[in-house]
């Protein structure tokens, strides 16, 4: 069986700005892991190379066994992005979202059929939204946003999830509700590759965690990649070589 | 009333006028949601300028109009891309560059041009002037731009929204995009017809906007928008008619004022309509 995910040796470089060095990754299907690091750390560019908009100058990405472009095709892939990335104010309703999962298996007019109809409602009862569907998106907290784009990758089909930072600006009971929907997406066979800040929650969240520092320095069950040794290295809590102390990220400290 | 409203019927050259100017304002009104949407709207201005030294040297060269206009609506595009991405130059300066510097460029060649057809009203546009053929040639630039933008309206909105997504799922934003630009130059030359290319930018940004203080719902935009703007290019021409003013700035008022009541007495937006909906609250919570 192929792996859900796997980067070798992946170097991404904006104009003379290594952003990924050297990654290499791999995540079996129906896992849920981590992706820890500073801001900087390259957690953005990997996300952006596994959906095929920046091209590595090294190495490959792989989805399911299939370059970036053919799984993209597949709808094997989906993103949700960051809240600040997105217009709230957008006129359309949580249905209308969602059901923009379903446009690759569309026609070239996007016209829904019945079998999409029912893609999205089922997606939005799973999680838990049928009541909410009609509204603005922009009309919801910030955890039922969250779920909102988590049931647009739903009504997708895709196997492999993409959260960049879900947990920001969402209060401590919808971090739980979304963490219990993403432990059962994986419980699906779904992969779920999640950056987050919220070191605390982490072991209940992820099977895997990654620290990454433009490299992977550590990759492993929560608690190894936690050790405190380990995440002076990801957030330079010690000292840096020119002798001034490294900011401390939110978030890090233990 | 009926008498009032007949009269100026009763002339070929106001029904071209009106013709026109419906013609003009619904698909300035459908492409409007999109671009207020993506935040295009300096973008609106800026290919509506941008086109006219294209349309005056295929005037001169005797190709069609929108030919032109679409070979600088890309240019402008290109060039405002090329400015800001290669230099420190920001974005709002670099468009403001590029579409006065080609807007010049064009009126130094309607200068230079000896032509029947006055040129200057490309400019400040010339309803009550409208030809047949002028008008013929308007409908099918509209009805195509029209079938482009409905046709794939939902890709747009798409693309407006969430480009990232888009890429997920498969679509080409890029292309998108770039159609998007394509179908906006056309529509510059279509609407060019009617209030001219100093106005153009009025009739790409104000129903767009109108429509979006009045609904939630982006598929009411797409109708909201465009029946504004239809509703706004009669009553605008009747007034003109009327108070012996200019048609096309005429055209453009009615546009302005419809969306002054929008801003102040849409239900959920307007800034009337909120302090009213506060206080109904207020006072269903005392009772």
């Amino acid at each position: 069986m192929s792996a859900a995910l796997e980067l070798d040796s992946v170097t991404v470089k904006y104009d003379d700005v290594t952003a990924l060095d050297g990654v290499s990754l791999t995540v079996r299907p129906g896992r849920v892991c981590g992706l820890v690091g500073m801001n900087g750390s390259g957690k953005s560019t990997l996300f952006k190379s596994l959906m095929g908009l920046v091209k590595p100058s090294a190495g490959t990405v792989r989805l399911s066994g299939m370059p970036p472009a053919k799984a993209r095709k597949a709808g094997l892939v989906a993103y949700v992005p960051q809240s600040e990335a997105v217009d709230w104010t957008f006129p359309l309703s949580i249905r209308d979202v969602v059901m923009t999962g379903r446009y690759g298996h569309m026609g070239p007019t996007r016209r829904p059929r019945p079998a999409d109809r029912t893609a999205v409602a089922d997606a939005l009862a799973r999680v838990e939204l049928t009541d909410l569907a009609d509204r603005q998106i922009g009309r919801l907290s910030g955890g039922q946003k969250k779920r909102a784009f988590v049931a647009r990758g739903i009504a997708q089909g895709a196997s492999v999830l993409l959260l960049d930072e879900p947990f920001a600006g969402v209060d401590k009971r919808s971090e739980a509700t979304i963490t219990a929907l993403l432990r059962e997406l994986a419980g699906d066979g779904r992969t779920v590759l999640v950056s987050t800040h919220d070191l605390h929650a982490l072991p209940q969240l992820a099977d895997e965690a990654v620290l990454l520092m433009r490299r992977v320095l550590a990759h492993g069950s929560p608690d190894e990649v936690l050790r405190p040794e380990q995440l002076a290295r990801a957030f330079g809590l010690n000292v840096l070589p020119d002798g001034t102390p490294a900011p401390a990220p939110e978030g890090a400290t233990p | 009333m009926i008498d009032l409203l007949a009269e100026p019927l009763a002339y070929d050259f106001m029904l071209r006028a009106l013709a026109t100017a419906v013609v003009a304002s619904v698909v300035c009104g459908v492409l409007s949601c999109w671009l207020v949407l993506i935040g295009w709207s300096l973008m609106g201005d800026a290919v509506s300028h941008a086109v006219l030294p294209g349309v005056v040297l295929a005037y001169v060269a005797g190709a069609p109009f929108a030919l032109g206009a679409v070979l600088f609506g890309f240019l402008a595009v290109g060039l405002i891309g090329l400015v800001r991405d290669t230099s420190r130059i920001k974005e709002d300066a670099a468009i403001g560059i590029v579409f006065t510097t080609l807007f010049a460029a064009g009126l130094v060649l309607i200068s230079v041009t000896p032509s029947q057809t006055d040129l200057n009203h490309i400019i400040f546009g010339n309803l009550l002037g409208v030809s047949s053929a002028d008008l013929a040639q308007v409908a099918v630039l509209a009805a195509l731009t029209l079938a482009v933008l409905l046709f794939k309206r939902r890709d747009f909105t798409l693309y407006a929204f969430d480009p990232t997504h888009a890429h997920a799922v498969g679509l080409n934003p890029r292309l998108l995009g770039a159609a998007l630009l394509g179908l906006l130059a056309l529509t510059a030359v279509v609407a060019l017809q009617a209030v001219g290319v100093v106005l153009v930018v009025a009739m790409l940004i104000i129903p767009g906007s109108t429509a979006y203080l009045l609904t939630d719902r982006f598929s009411r935009m797409l109708l909201i928008a465009p029946a504004l703007a239809a509703g706004c290019a009669v009553a605008g021409i009747y007034a003109s008619y009327y108070l012996d003013t200019a048609t096309g700035p005429m055209v453009v008022l009615a546009q302005g004022t419809v969306f002054a009541l929008a801003y102040l007495f849409s239900p959920r937006q307007g800034v009337v309509g909120r302090a009213v909906g506060a206080r109904k609250r207020r006072r269903a919570a005392a009772a």
